[in-house]
């Protein structure tokens, strides 16, 4: 089937205007926040409904046409970026809240909703979505389920795939999948655990019921200020330590404070190393015990300075500038790439003096974000695409950067996904039986390889080849480790 | 004595060869869960004795350990440095172990509140049904590097792979906790219930039988008092022997369904439908999302399981005559060619607990 039957089939059902074919339309799609990476499709498809996305489905099943979902677009890892010879498939126009209950605590939404829009509209029954990804202005609850998205306040509260309960999939053969349940269980494998952080590899997400939460009934939030990284990782094990699961833990290094604090003025000391924010939230009597808890926990680590937010106008500032983190970088430099490993963090100060020797190697500076209370960085390293060779600098420091994160028995990816950006460091944390498990996994789901071709999981022979690069550089550092 | 996976290996390629099913087993404290009459003639692949924690962290929240460490020397680790698994585990027997725990995805009266068995696995290492390690997942919060086998494995019961390692997420212990007791009619409950479930309230379970709702609180003293005071109800003395029969099924109303003549059914549903009107006693939990169901052992299996989908959810035959009743409710058709299709990758030979789950593989 060539482009223009395809588009004839699509405007059977379709009105023109949800067919797009010329390029300058497609522009707007040819890459997600990972811009590096970019590609036109051949067509993008924007349904309104189930039934249009499973007769676009179908065609692509027929034809044998690549189809690659995209929510937002706000995803860091590539995962939407487009397939040349395939069809895009933007979902945003499924945004209907379809039902909220208050009683059960549910909502059940379509996959374009925004993640911050559940809360909005919750919010009138004094609930909210608890999974707050600094991306959820923007991204779209379908994009979540696909990345099993995280937030600064899943330490206390979970991932996405804590936070479902119900999945509606459209498969590629055109089976709909009901996954999950209104109850908190459901009989068989747990297949929304598998389709949670799949990125668009195993199906379409067409519904989903999500969990609500009742509002806690007071936050308050402390800043601590460090003049040494250590002691300020060391404050964060001390607090896990003595039984505090704070709702959120978040720290950020100097550069990043000097950063942000230029942008959004949160009030942040300038004469910080480190600072971190710890937020308590729950019943009044039980959140001043925790602040109180926590600070003498604080103290006692060598914090340089304590404030308590007096009020949520304070308590918001002294968030606005954590979650400003990216766009100041993009401030303080004409790019970034962001990096997001995951370690146990006994080994934080140990990574970190690594990264720090690495910003020296590559001559590029870094800025380090780090969700504190579950070990997920975010290095944000700084870089100017138009100076030439300092994107492939970038990507290699990068790429070394998740190799440690690996090394110290870590991750490569916490929340942002494989996509089409860590394909190689795949072939390092995971070997080849069980790269083969993962497109067994997939031919379980799409025998015929069509959803989101190319991502997430890298080919045998891509990581042969990479393994072979690898050794070139002299380093034995992953043998095949002995498994026990 | 450590048997090493070389002989579980070895088992399994011994199994292929000879088309010899296997059946999996820890302490066997879960015996009698799932199809294990399917099972009657397969060989034994005993993990009980792969024991042992592999690392413990208590400030990193994780815990490591092979399948075959028993729950009790796990938990008592836990408990030493204040910590526990926050799904409250159900043993049904001091022989639990860890690798039946995760493989049943069994959860306790916590799960309502804190999560399930699925909601702390963090990564396991595996042997597939050809006789390959793998592992999945690790020892850190959070992981999406590739898809998650390992909670594909939770609740799997052995289908699919044998588990040898499992991470855990773990929780600190509760500074407090207090178990209020109301007198209530069925409906009167359940709105207690849920307004345990819509209000911000420290609540960690909700159990309710012939007329008695106990609600636990769990957290610091300050939020237990206050919730008290909000809630009203009594508080009871032997609360953790109470719970502990809930969670152990050692509770009068749970002997009376693994007796002879009776089954025991176990509908997980929607937690606002209101009472179910089926013959036989039932037992409330997790906010009414799990209703126990104690009837005769004849009692129409199809009438049951209606109720159950017509509610949001689906009915698991826990005790009972399933020579003639399938143990779980059955998938769709679109469903079911998933897992067949995932068994076949998994264990091609189809050895690794087969029927145990579902007759179709
Ligand atoms: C400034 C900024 C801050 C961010 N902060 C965070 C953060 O704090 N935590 C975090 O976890 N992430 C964060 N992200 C990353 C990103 O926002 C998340 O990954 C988000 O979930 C992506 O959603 P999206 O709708 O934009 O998805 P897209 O980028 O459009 O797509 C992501 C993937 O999901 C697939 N997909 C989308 N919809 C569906 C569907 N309905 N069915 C099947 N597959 C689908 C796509 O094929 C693709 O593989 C941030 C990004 C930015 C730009």
């Amino acid at each position: 089937m060539n482009s223009n039957q395809l588009i004839e089939s699509f405007r059977k059902f379709l009105p023109a205007e949800a067919v797009l074919h010329a390029a300058e339309d497609l522009r707007p799609y040819e890459c997600d926040a990972l811009s590096a990476y970019r590609q036109l499709p051949m067509i993008a498809v924007l349904p309104r409904t189930e039934a249009e996305i499973a007769a676009i489905l179908q065609i692509c099943h027929t034809g044998h046409i690549p189809v690659v979902a995209r929510g937002s677009g706000t995803g860091l890892s590539g995962g939407a970026l487009p397939h040349a010879e395939g069809v895009l498939l933007p979902l945003a126009r499924l945004n209907r809240i379809l039902e909220i209950d208050p009683a059960a605590c549910t909502a059940r939404v379509q996959p374009g909703v925004r993640n911050l829009a559940i809360s909005e509209a919750a919010a009138h029954y004094g609930m909210y979505y608890a999974p707050d990804p600094s991306s959820q202005i923007a991204c779209s609850i379908g994009g979540n389920v696909a990345e099993n998205s995280g937030g600064v306040h899943c330490l206390k509260y979970g991932l996405t795939v804590h936070n479902i309960l119900r999945l509606r999939v459209l498969t590629i053969e055109g089976d709909l999948l009901e996954i999950g349940a209104d109850a908190l269980d459901s009989p068989g494998f747990d297949l929304l655990a598998l389709m949670t952080g799949s990125e668009g590899m195993l199906g379409i997400v067409t519904e989903i019921t999500v969990k609500l939460l009742p509002k806690p009934e007071t936050v308050k939030l402390i800043m601590a200020t460090f003049d040494d990284i250590k002691k300020a990782g060391e404050a964060v094990a001390s607090i896990i330590q003595a039984g505090i699961i704070p709702a959120g833990m978040e720290m950020m290094d100097k550069i990043t404070i000097h950063a942000v604090e230029d942008f959004v003025h949160a009030g942040y000391d300038l004469e910080g190393a480190a600072i971190l924010l710890c937020e308590s939230d729950g019943m009044a009597a039980e959140v001043d015990d925790e602040i109180e808890r926590v600070c003498a926990i604080l103290q006692a680590s060598g914090a340089t300075r304590i404030s308590l937010a007096q009020d949520e106008a304070e308590r918001q500032r002294f968030w606005a500038g954590r979650k400003a983190a990216f766009p100041a970088a993009g401030r303080v430099s004409p790019d970034y790439y962001c990096m997001d490993g995951t370690i146990p963090r006994k080994h934080l100060a140990h990574v970190l003096e690594q990264i720090e020797q690495l910003s020296a190697e590559y001559g590029l500076r870094c800025m380090n974000v780090f969700h504190a209370g579950d070990g997920n960085l975010h290095p944000l390293i700084l870089y100017d695409a138009n100076q030439p060779g300092e994107l492939e600098k970038a990507e290699a420091f990068g790429a070394r950067i998740l190799e440690i994160c690996i090394e110290a028995g870590g991750s490569l990816t916490g929340e942002h996904g494989v996509g089409i950006e860590k394909l190689n460091q795949m072939c390092l944390q995971f070997n080849d039986a069980e790269r083969s498990r993962f497109h067994a996994i997939k031919a379980a789901f799409d025998p015929q390889l069509l959803l989101n071709p190319g991502k997430a999981i890298p080919e045998l022979h891509r990581c042969a080849e990479f393994g072979a690069m690898h050794v070139h550089r002299g380093a034995e550092r992953f043998p095949e480790i002995p498994r026990f | 004595m450590q048997i090493l996976p070389e002989h579980l290996i070895n088992a399994i390629n011994a199994a292929t060869e000879n088309k010899q099913p296997l059946r999996i087993r820890g302490g066997g404290s879960k015996d009698f869960y799932g199809n294990s009459q399917a099972l009657q003639h397969a060989s034994l692949l005993d993990t009980s004795t792969w024991q042992g924690v592999v690392d413990y962290e208590p400030s990193e929240l994780v815990i490591t350990a092979r399948a075959g460490t028993p729950l009790v020397e796990l938990e008592k680790l836990l408990h030493d440095h204040g910590q526990m698994l926050a799904f409250e585990p159900p043993y049904f027997s001091a022989s639990a172990t860890l690798g039946g725990c995760v493989a049943t995805g069994l959860s306790g009266p916590r799960r309502a509140y804190t999560g399930a068995v699925r909601d702390y696995v963090l990564g396991t290492q595996l042997l597939d049904g050809q006789g390959s390690i793998l592992s999945f997942g690790g020892r850190v919060m959070k992981n999406v590097a590739g898809y998650d086998v390992s909670r594909l494995m939770t609740g799997a019961m052995g289908t699919l792979g044998v588990l040898l390692e499992i991470s855990l997420k773990v929780l600190p212990k509760p500074a407090a906790d207090r178990t209020l007791c109301f007198q209530a009619s069925t409906p009167e409950a359940m709105a207690i219930m849920r307004r345990c479930a819509t209000e911000p309230l420290p609540v960690s379970a909700t159990c309710f039988h012939d007329d008695q709702l106990y609600v636990r609180l769990s957290g610091a003293e300050s939020a237990v008092q206050t919730a008290h005071a909000r809630l009203g109800g009594d508080e009871i003395k032997d609360k953790d022997d109470f719970w502990e029969s809930v969670r152990n099924h050692t509770h009068l109303f749970f002997q009376e369904g693994s007796a002879a003549g009776k089954a025991l059914w176990r509908l997980s549903i929607k937690p606002t439908t209101p009472p179910l009107s089926l013959p036989g006693k039932q037992l409330i939990e997790w906010g009414g999302a799990l209703r126990w169901l104690v009837t005769d052992e004849d009692a129409d299996a199809a009438v049951i399981r209606t109720h159950a989908a017509d509610a949001g959810g689906h009915a698991t035959l826990f005790h009972g005559d399933k020579t003639t009743i399938p143990v779980f409710h059955p998938l769709s058709p679109a469903l079911l060619k998933i897992h067949q299709r995932l068994k076949q990758q998994f264990d091609p030979a189809g050895i690794l607990n087969p029927q145990r789950m579902y007759t179709e593989f």
